[in-house]
């Protein structure tokens, strides 16, 4: 049986007890992004600013759990300063430990595995994730991993438009 | 004592609760405490056997067969309707009471056929800001299609409706869509009052009584309303039915709903003619193993009696709002009347500043299963200026103990969040 301890890790708690990187950026400059999770009524805004390649500044706005709420943390200090293609490659990274099966986390059986979006790797480096990796316990819990996954899916989306936007400049 | 405080109302909680073989599991390794009524009741044994019984010796599709068990099956069928009408006070269940998959099934009805018949562009509906979105998101699609308008009666801080203004909001108003009792706030809303004016006006009143048909008893002579919907599952009967009740005058009056077979009286190459009510409105098969738990629910029900179960929601509200009070003092925060008599046993709350999810998977481990959410009442939310909430819910079969558990649990979940 999943305990709390492998929802609720120290990190996560931190993170969601002293947010990092809260609050708006001016839009426009910054590319402004808002996430619905429509079964809790949960909202994320993400305001992040891209230049030379990369995301150079990153906030984040909005209210719900505390894993959604952790997970915009943390993702907030692991993208800000990375190049758009690092950032686009932790979103597929944490997006693929989201939607793996428990069973074919690192260290246990892979052979059930089945549930692996085509195209992701087999097995995810989830130690490349650093402190991320407190949040793989979500995946334990199916109904919060849409909490986990909102702030990504929004920044991804953020990254789009802000990329179409350079494209038709 | 708990078990004293409900003799003295007429329920035995300990006794019942042997009824319901759900409530005999373990959660995380902990007797379970469901307090999520407000979403869906559990089912005694009582109703589990009457639909496995007849699954078992009786089954046959109804209104067809000219054989035994056809016949029996139609019987059965057709006498839970007649329990249905009795239940809510019916003036001829044979005629009114419909069958439909649920609530939400009954609502969309009215708004297909009534709605279509008399709205047009220019008309306007009322509802109130404590809808659920069954008896709002139906009569906006028909009124984005019509041009129809839609009037809110709002609420106050501790969630009753504001009526001052009654009289001005229904001018010119054709329909009001009015909840009896809030699945969020468990406000007790008067509907024979609001009915009245709105006859006064020229309206028509659409009563969602999904909260209130399992917890009170049910007159609808008494409210005045001119349909009533509510579902099977929130009242110890099955899911994949409910039921709408309609004045046969206007049932009479209103085009089908779905087409298909058992709603037609006739079908030519050039046309149809559509059968009697209430076959008029059940097109297909219906669900009749449902219908017939459905009716052993009543029949349940009935034998406990809804003034006893009404009593005992009220005692255990009572116990459970100073409960909350007296061990978490300024840290909870209960939506909704404070009068225990002026609402039902639903009980939304904030707890510190933990959200909604993080409170209901606490609570999880210490097997309490509450609701975490909008309720499907976003507007409501809105108005509460709250994203979601945790909702804690009553049945019969809920006593003192479960509320200690769940004040217990939450305890625990603001000593985990520091």
């Amino acid at each position: 049986m999943a305990g709390l301890e492998d929802l609720y890790r120290e990190i996560i708690l931190d993170h969601y007890r002293s947010p990092r990187n809260r609050g708006e950026l001016p839009s426009p400059p910054a590319q402004r992004v808002e996430g619905f999770n429509p079964l809790c009524g949960d909202e994320i805004v993400v305001t992040l600013e891209v230049s030379d390649g990369a995301v150079s500044d990153i906030k984040i706005g909005g209210t719900g759990c505390s894993i959604s709420q952790s997970s915009a943390s943390l993702m907030s200090a692991a993208v800000k300063g990375k190049s758009v293609a690092e950032v686009r490659d932790l979103i597929r990274t944490f997006k693929g430990m989201m939607s793996i099966h428990e069973a074919t986390l690192p260290g246990q059986d892979t052979r059930g595995g089945a549930e692996v979006e085509a195209g992701e790797p087999q097995l995810l480096d989830v130690d490349s994730l650093g402190e991320l990796a407190a949040l793989q316990g979500v995946v334990k819990f199916p109904v919060r991993i849409k909490c986990a996954t909102l702030s990504w899916n929004t920044l991804a989306q953020g990254l789009d438009e802000a990329e179409s936007e350079t494209a038709n400049a | 004592m708990a078990s004293l405080t409900n003799v003295a109302h007429g329920i035995d909680v300990e006794t019942l609760k042997k009824d319901f073989p759900l409530l005999a599991q373990q959660v995380n390794g902990r007797p379970i405490t469901y307090l999520d009524s407000a979403a869906s009741s559990q089912r005694p044994r009582q109703v589990l056997d009457a639909m496995r019984n007849y699954e078992e010796t009786t089954h046959a599709n109804v209104h067809r067969g000219v054989y035994g068990i056809a016949e029996e099956a139609t019987r059965r069928f057709e006498a839970a309707r007649s329990s249905v009408g009795r239940f809510i006070g019916a003036p001829n269940p044979a005629r009114e009471v419909l069958f439909a998959k649920n609530a939400t099934e009954g609502l969309n009805l009215v708004a297909n056929t009534w709605g279509r018949t008399h709205l047009h562009s220019g008309d306007a509906i009322l509802l109130t800001e404590m809808e659920h979105h069954a008896n709002i998101v139906p009569w906006q699609m028909l009124a984005e299609e019509r041009g129809l308008t839609i009037r809110w009666i709002p609420i106050d801080d501790d969630g009753a409706l504001i009526l001052d203004d009654l009289d001005r909001l229904l001018d010119g108003v054709k329909l009001v869509g009015i909840t009896c009792m809030s699945n969020v706030l468990g406000t007790l809303n008067p509907v024979s009052d609001i009915a009245r004016a709105a006859h006064d006006a020229g309206a028509v009143v659409v009563a969602d009584a999904a909260q209130s048909v399992p917890h009170l008893p049910t007159d609808v002579s008494a409210l005045g309303c001119d349909f009533l919907a509510f579902s099977a599952h929130k009242m110890l009967g099955p899911t994949g039915i409910g039921v709408l009740w309609g004045r046969d005058e206007l049932l009479s009056s209103l085009p089908p709903f779905l087409g298909g077979g058992e709603m037609i009286l006739d079908v030519r190459k050039d046309g149809f003619t559509p059968n009697d009510l209430p076959w008029r409105f059940e097109a297909g098969t219906p669900p009749i193993t449902e219908a017939i738990g459905l009716g052993a629910a009543v029949e349940y029900l009935e034998g406990v009696g809804m003034e006893s179960v009404r009593a005992h929601e009220i005692s255990l509200t009572t116990y459970a709002l100073r409960t909350l009070e007296e061990r978490l003092g300024a840290d909870i925060h209960v939506f909704g009347p404070k009068d225990p008599v002026e609402r039902g046993g639903v009980l939304s709350f904030a707890y510190r500043d933990i959200h909604p999810h993080d409170i209901s998977q606490i609570l999880d481990q210490y097997g309490v299963c509450v609701r975490a959410g909008h309720h499907c009442a976003k507007p409501l939310m809105r108005r509460l200026g709250v994203n979601a909430t945790a909702r804690a819910s009553f049945a019969l079969y809920n006593d003192e103990s479960d509320v200690d558990t769940l004040v217990d649990a939450l305890s625990e979940a603001g000593a985990f969040f520091g």
